[in-house]
């Protein structure tokens, strides 16, 4: 079976490089599925979890946004975070989420009500990745 | 002469400056390193972005954005990166001199710039000559992560947005090597120049846009201009420490320097006072004769 080299790339250096069968990703306008031999693309992706098929294994990957780019053989993510499961501070999530839930029941302007809910759901989609709630 | 006490305090006070400035160089070159390791992992992610957004921007004429579009000039935002900390030679010197000079000579009244400031040194500087600073963020870390800098960035891009200014800049040192880091003056908004500069490096690909392109420029560019900031930021990190450790590295030439001539002073003093001594013994013996 073919296979597809997905790399998730953020500032902070790259975050895996390997070999899988399948990636699906949610992108803004939907649900994406891609397979090895998929024509060259670009999509914005949503603050959600990336999720990689390989031989017998899957994995998750959470992306806070960014994009996916997508080349017959390779699919690159840029986003300007991205996590493994394991790479989750879980500790930290669970702060910013009460952080941010805090901040929308005070619902101050405008700009930070926006910027909470970003917040929140980082630190969801973050928890989510790492409790495995799919 | 001054007293030999005195000769013998300075050269103790030398060796524990010199003591200091070795740690500190030694500490600055670890801190180089992982620098430099920073900023290579930074580069995959500038350069994919780079080759997205260049074949987007060259590849379909019919998509614009007002980021790749150049307007009428109100206003100007300048980002000057600094270090939190002095003890860097010229590295904060030479790029406030740049940025200062800039400003003073491509405005006359307040209202047709805006100051974002990283680093404590240049906002204090901006602050003690009465110009407003829009923005600032200090205490970033000497291996900043993306996350310490992105509500900054962020921001600043949003600036550009709002139409709140009409053209970005920024001024950082650039790291060339350990010893060399120049005043590095970049225009990181609008983004028209970057098609041509990149369009032999990604003519390979053209790509399906889902949905479609303005919605992807409309994620990517703002996502572009923050790495752009960022990579300032780590590059400008980069060389603060190669600055720092050079200018450390020379204050302690100067403290052995220093240390070799007052220990000859400081010899030739005691042999003078020895002479004296025996001058005197004798002299008080004949006198006994």
């Amino acid at each position: 079976m073919s296979t597809l080299t997905v790399s998730v790339v953020t500032p902070d250096g790259p975050v895996l490089e390997e070999e899988f069968n399948m990636v699906s990703a949610k992108a803004e306008s939907g649900e994406l599925g891609i397979l090895p031999g998929h024509i060259p693309m670009v999509a914005p992706l949503t603050i959600s979890a990336v999720r990689l098929k390989g031989d017998g294994a899957s994995q998750r990957v959470a992306v806070s946004g960014g994009f996916l780019e997508v080349r017959p053989d390779k699919v690159t993510i840029l986003a300007q975070s991205a996590e493994r499961p394991s790479d989750i501070d879980v500790e930290r999530a669970r702060k910013a989420k009460e952080r941010a839930e805090r901040r929308l029941k005070d619902k101050q302007s405008d700009i930070d009500f926006q910027r909470a809910e970003l917040a929140l759901k980082r630190a969801i989609n973050r928890l989510d990745v790492y409790n495995n709630n799919f | 002469m001054a007293s030999l006490r005195e000769i013998k305090g300075r050269i103790n006070s030398t060796k524990k400056t010199k003591q200091i400035t070795k740690a500190m160089q030694m500490v600055s070159a670890s801190k180089l390193n992982r620098a430099e390791e920073n900023a290579k992992a930074f580069v995959p992610y500038s350069e994919k972005i780079q080759e997205v957004v260049a074949s987007i921007a060259q590849g379909g004429g019919d998509a614009s954005h007002p980021m790749l579009e150049e307007r009428e000039v109100k206003r100007t935002g300048y980002v000057v990166i600094t270090s939190d900390r002095g003890l860097a030679g010229a590295y904060n010197a030479s790029i406030l001199r740049k940025a200062y000079q800039d400003i003073r000579n491509n405005h006359t009244s307040a209202d047709e710039y805006k100051i974002i400031a990283i680093g404590r040194i240049g906002r204090d500087f901006f602050r003690k000559r009465n110009m407003a600073v829009d923005k600032e963020i200090t205490g970033i870390a000497d291996q900043p992560d993306f996350e310490d800098i992105k509500e900054l960035a962020s921001e600043t891009v949003q600036l550009y947005t709002d139409e709140e200014i009409d053209e970005l800049h920024i001024y950082y040192n650039h790291y060339v090597s350990a010893i060399t880091q120049e005043v590095q003056k970049t225009k990181v908004l609008p983004l028209n120049d970057i098609s041509a500069e990149q369009a032999t490096k990604s003519s390979s690909a053209s790509y399906e846009y889902e949905p479609n392109q303005e919605e992807i420029l409309a994620v990517l560019l703002p996502q572009y201009a923050e790495s752009l900031i960022y990579g300032s930021l780590i590059d400008s990190k980069a060389s603060e420490h190669a600055a720092r450790m050079t200018a450390m590295k020379s204050a302690t030439d100067n403290a052995d320097d220093l240390i070799d001539d007052l220990s000859l002073t400081y010899n030739r003093a005691r042999q003078a006072a020895i002479t004296q001594e025996i001058t005197e013994i004798v002299g008080g013996a004949s006198a006994l004769e």
